[in-house]
């Protein structure tokens, strides 16, 4: 166990970690986001997909443990990673300024990630752990999207997720290692890309619902 | 043309280590367009010696850009505004008569005060000591060119070593992290065919040291490749990932 738990506890190690749950959670918005699409079908179209997805059982379970292991792996070192950079500059400067490298999501990936748990729990609280024996869930999404705080608090959690990610992606396969002339720039660019579906993607569902009411 | 220029300096200002530092401010007047941002420093320092006062300590050397030895963080930015120059290299002609340029030394737990805008830099040597050599046996030289090593490559192995050990990456990354410098150190000797056989041991003794030594962690902020005077890429950090994982993960070295 020490041959792996050695290398994972150093520095790049617990980068590793953060690389590959990151990147399973990309895949995971980008499956959540298609599902989610399905909203523009229609009231019914949406519940059997719903429907569909639940009657996976076992599977959705499965993945449902997947994701929260991936999550406390994520959270836990990003916590430690972000108190250990705090402690390797105690006397910060009095002048900061950058040369061209931080970006408006490298800069705050510390700060969006943790109101990313935030909404993630207030999220869950909202579609997961409820009664869904007497309502759809169609019914559920626009009880919740007729209330103006709910559309808000939703549009701004999807525009920091998509903030986290716009670094978060390239990063992640910088610390794999995948770093390379010829797909460098194109990783980047798709970072951005990303960034904008997962924003527009998501951010427009809020409204589209409480346009329908 | 040759100007003049009159400006403030807000340098930093500290004893020892555990000393209490601060800002202190100075005025350099007539400070010609042509010298270096050492040499205006000098000027500033004659002065403060003339008038009994303690010279600023600053770290210098080769004063041509090639020894790593100087370097400040000026008005935020490591060696200076300029790209891909060391501050020895930072001309007075790119500050404007009547500037305050604020002057603060290296920030990081690994690079302790000594004085002033002096830092003991030898946390990098430790890096290297732990594993940034290749064992060569005594004896006779060897031929020259009997391995065959591809241009492109020994291009990049070249790129890596112009790494001069300044520390601007340190400075300047928002976590204070040493992945550039030993991304660097370990890229050079990773790429030749004589850095193979430590490659394993090296990437795992580097990343360990560095660690042990309280650098941060690198999150791929790209300050570092933006401040090195000698523009390494962070390429070379993805390479030291790469050699970590292999040989953390896959190698027979424990």
């Amino acid at each position: 166990m020490n041959r792996l738990t050695n290398p994972l506890g150093t520095s790049v190690g617990k980068k590793l970690m953060m690389a590959v749950t990151g990147l399973g959670f990309c895949c995971f918005l980008t499956i959540h986001l298609v599902g989610n699409l399905t909203i523009y079908g229609g009231k019914d179209f949406f519940n059997s997909y719903v429907e569909h997805l639940h009657s996976l059982g076992p599977l959705v379970t499965l993945a449902e443990i997947g994701l929260l292991f991936f999550a406390v792996i994520h959270i836990m070192t990003g916590a430690l990673l972000f108190y250990q950079n705090l402690k390797a500059r105690p006397i910060r400067y009095s002048v900061n300024k950058r040369a061209g490298g931080r970006t408006l999501g490298s800069a705050t990936m510390p700060y969006t990630g943790f109101i990313l748990l935030l909404f993630v729990i207030f999220h869950l609280l909202n579609f997961h752990f409820v009664d869904k024996t007497q309502t759809t869930t169609f019914q559920l999404v626009s009880n919740a999207f007729a209330n103006p705080a709910y559309i808000f608090i939703y549009m701004v959690a999807v525009i920091i997720a998509a903030i986290h990610v716009s670094h978060g992606l390239w990063s992640a396969f910088q610390t794999l290692g995948a770093n390379h002339p010829k797909y460098t720039p194109f990783l980047r660019g798709l970072s951005i890309v990303f960034s904008v579906v997962v924003g527009i993607g998501f951010g427009f569902i809020p409204v589209y619902i409480s346009l329908l009411i | 043309m040759t100007k003049s220029i009159n400006i403030t300096l807000k340098v930093w200002r500290q004893k020892g280590l555990h000393v209490k530092g601060g800002f202190e401010t100075y005025p350099a007047t007539d400070i010609s367009t042509d010298m270096s941002f050492l040499e205006m420093i000098d000027v500033v320092n004659e002065q403060l010696t003339l008038d009994g006062k303690d010279p600023i300590a600053f770290d210098h050397d080769c004063r041509e850009g090639i020894c790593g030895m100087c370097g400040a963080v000026i008005n935020g930015r490591s060696h200076g505004p300029e790209k891909g120059t060391t501050l020895c290299q930072l001309h007075m002609r790119h500050f404007s008569n009547g500037d305050t340029i604020v002057i603060e030394p290296w920030r990081a737990k690994a690079f302790p005060i000594v004085k002033d805008l002096v830092v003991n830099r030898s946390a990098f040597d430790q890096i290297i000591l732990a594993g940034g050599y290749i064992s060569v046996n005594t004896g006779g030289a060897p031929d020259a060119n009997s391995i065959p090593i591809a241009q492109e490559i020994a291009e990049l192995a070249m790129d890596a070593a112009a790494c001069i050990g300044c520390g601007a990456c340190v400075a300047a990354c928002p976590n204070a992290s040493a992945m550039l410098f030993t991304g660097a150190k370990i890229s050079q000797l990773a790429l030749l065919p004589q850095g193979k056989p430590e490659a394993a041991n090296r990437a795992l003794a580097m990343v360990r040291k560095m660690d042990e030594l309280c650098f941060g962690n690198c999150s791929n902020e790209r300050e570092c490749e933006a401040e090195c005077p000698k523009e390494i890429s962070i390429s070379n950090i993805a390479r030291l990932n790469r050699e970590f994982i292999e040989a953390g993960l896959v190698s027979a070295v424990k």
